[in-house]
């Protein structure tokens, strides 16, 4: 089943330099009752975009029309807590395309790059930089070349390469989709199982 | 040969194919399953028309959001009685062997594993569900996924997955009175910081590690994830052995020897290089507890809460304390506590029951505390109630509950209030995990009792010492 592809995204930002961010704030637990993978982007960071009473918080970034965009700049250790994925489903689900930040939690790394959402890992200076220049102007683009593995600041011409493992980027490039690649592998994983339940 | 770590002899041992310059395809001996992150793993499937590869591999349980009262009536939450239904069906449909609700093996899925002789050493475990590394007390490389990964078990019992980092944490000597496995792992991730383990699965060694019990280990490894590890495991020795030839299936218990001859093979060779080790001295831990709202904030119980510092990390520190309602360098011994929570994967087995018991017993409840005693399993439930650890609670005015996740997420009714002070034995303090602005300081099941019936936070040892 082909994805949406992603190859270059150049859009605004929503900067959120809080760190430590973990799951439960992206998408609290008791939003978690549904069976489907849609709806959840309503949600998203709930307990700190609206109050009890249902009222938009006026002081948290999503709710600040002056800010935009599909690339989320988050602060350090962004992602920590449960393996839910859910919380890639509510950033994708409310427009994410890429999550930039100096350090993700493992799952969520490994779930933002199984449910299209790019995790892009930047040095602290470039991270600080882009809330700078973000905060200073919300309407700067930011770009991502994927193919090149490049994030850029075209308007002060700041840039900086990033990590992908190279099956991760054709994924992401060509729309390709993890469990058609291991049902094409069906064969060498039953040798597999025959091999080790001769061995045992 | 060059020599090899325990992870690295069960990970390679299990790669079916490595990807070029990217991650591996690793086969996956178990997979346990639960309400929330499967559904729409099984959606897929039925999207692509096919079938699970293995489905006698997968088990599943419902935990998460059951309630924890009244199990034979129907859920009241629609939402929540639906995710369970679909989980039974969808079972039904791909034949995965299903625990629901009262059913004899039903239980938190981290309980039920070890204690039903599914989780075994050397195999690789995975579950959607960050604490599944719980099971690595086994000697086995387990993880949390998520439902794209979960999706790719049921289809093909692979998942791509990067290879983690090695880190040994090793903690020799032996821990003081009142000092529990969870003190222990709490100073750890106090010293680690909750990222600080991040890309790297961990080995527990060391003689304090080795004199814990089968569930002391549990508690360790399960609380690896709130360093940021993949995830924990300890070699199996004699302790390991004689959990298992309690529990392990017939057919495996009448060639138990062949198996403990293999497990035996089962640890880091000596000489193995760790990309990172750690070394801690057992005698410096004290009954730990947490004052803000991620793991790695946690002091000795007599201690003051920390200074601010300076610069960004200070922001950060003060929002916490503020949602926490502290402030820096006061001391939490004392302070009023509302709820106690004695459950989860983390501290929800016998063990656990039976230090909360024991330290209960002969003294009442105080006044003004709610008390959730939520076994983590229906075998757990059954042998507190045979043991007679039910009657104790009830004559010292605590219930005990239902078996399932409760109070350690709050998905279903055990919510703590907004504004209120929880001592709770589960594994996460972050804001709103217990309940929206509920305030939850992490600790052992003493340390737990020691509120529960002294209604503020107070050092476990001056009451075992009495
Ligand atoms: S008890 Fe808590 S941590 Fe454990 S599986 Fe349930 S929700 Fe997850």
């Amino acid at each position: 089943m082909l994805k949406e592809k992603f190859e270059i995204l150049e859009t605004t930002c929503v900067p959120l330099p809080l760190e430590n961010v973990d799951t439960d704030q992206i998408i609290p637990a008791r939003f978690l009752s549904a069976t489907t993978r849609e709806g959840f982007g309503k949600n998203l960071f709930r307990d700190w975009r609206y109050d009890k009473s249902g009222k938009e918080i006026d002081s948290f970034v999503l709710n600040d029309p002056a800010y935009s965009g599909k690339i989320l700049v988050a602060g350090k250790n962004f992602g920590s807590g449960s393996s839910r994925e859910h919380a890639v489903w509510a950033l994708t689900g409310y427009g994410f395309r890429a999550v930039v930040s100096s350090f993700f939690a493992d799952i969520f790394r490994n779930n933002s790059l199984n449910a299209g959402l790019l995790p892009v890992i930047v040095p602290e200076d470039f991270l600080k930089k882009l809330f700078g220049v973000i905060t200073e102007d919300p309407a700067t683009i930011v770009r991502i070349d994927l193919p090149q593995q490049i994030i850029l600041i075209p308007s002060t011409g700041d840039s900086v390469s990033f990590d992908i493992n190279p099956y991760k980027k054709e994924c992401f490039i060509k729309g390709l989709d993890d469990v058609d690649y291991l049902l094409k592998m069906k064969d060498r994983i039953r040798a597999y199982e025959l091999r080790n339940t001769l061995r045992k | 040969m060059e020599p090899k770590t325990l992870f690295d002899k069960i990970w390679d041992s299990h790669v079916v194919h490595s990807i070029q310059g990217g991650p591996d395809v690793l086969y996956i001996d178990r997979h346990f399953i639960h309400e929330v992150t499967s559904p729409q793993a099984f959606d897929g499937l039925r999207r692509r028309k096919i079938h699970v590869m293995r489905p006698g591999n997968t088990v599943a349980t419902a935990d998460h959001n059951i309630p924890t009262v009244n199990q034979h009536l129907p859920i009241k939450d629609e939402l929540s009685r639906n995710q369970i239904n679909r989980l039974e069906e969808n079972c039904r449909e791909f034949g995965i062997d299903y625990f629901g609700i009262n059913h004899p093996k039903n239980g938190i899925v981290h309980v039920i594993g070890p204690e039903q002789g599914y989780t075994l050493p050397g195999m690789t475990i995975v579950c959607g569900d960050s604490h599944t590394a719980t099971h690595g007390a086994f000697g086995n490389v387990s993880f949390g996924i998520g439902t794209s990964e979960v999706e790719m078990v049921l289809a093909s019992q692979c998942i791509i997955q990067p290879k983690p980092a090695k880190m040994r944490i090793t903690v020799n000597g032996e821990l003081q009175k009142g000092v529990t496995a969870k003190d222990l792992i709490l100073y750890v991730i106090s010293k680690i910081s909750s990222g600080g383990a991040t890309g790297y699965f961990v080995e527990y060694a060391g003689t304090a590690i080795k004199s814990l019990s089968m569930e002391g280990r549990m508690t360790v490894c399960n609380m690896s994830i709130e360093m940021g590890a993949r995830g924990g495991l300890i070699a199996p020795d004699m302790t390991t052995f004689e959990y298992l030839s309690e529990v392990v299936s017939p057919k495996m218990k009448a060639d138990f020897n062949s198996f403990v001859k293999i497990w035996s093979a089962l640890k880091s060779d000596e000489g193995a290089v760790f990309d990172k080790e750690m070394v801690f001295d057992a005698a410096d831990i004290k009954p730990m507890i947490t004052y803000g709202t991620n793991p790695g904030m946690g002091i000795p119980i007599d201690e003051k809460i920390p200074s601010a510092g300076s610069g960004k990390e200070a922001t950060a520190f003060l929002k916490s304390l503020d949602y926490m309602g502290f402030s820096p360098d006061i001391k939490i011994l004392g302070h009023p506590v509302d709820y106690v929570f004695v459950g989860s994967c983390t501290n929800g087995r016998i063990e656990d029951l039976r230090a909360f018991a024991g330290l209960v017993k002969g003294r009442k409840k105080a006044a003004g505390i709610t008390a959730l005693v939520v076994p983590g399993s229906k075998k757990v439930e059954q042998q507190a109630i045979r043991e007679g650890i039910a009657d104790v609670l009830k004559e010292s005015g605590f219930e005990l509950r239902q078996p399932g996740c409760s109070s350690c997420l709050a998905m279903n009714e055990d919510k703590i209030p907004a504004g209120k002070y929880a001592v709770s034995t589960s594994n996460r303090n972050f804001e709103g995990r217990q309940g929206p602005g509920a305030r939850t300081l992490l600790a052992s099941p003493l340390t737990a009792a020691a509120a529960a019936v002294t209604g503020v936070i107070t050092d476990p040892r001056d009451l075992l010492n009495n």
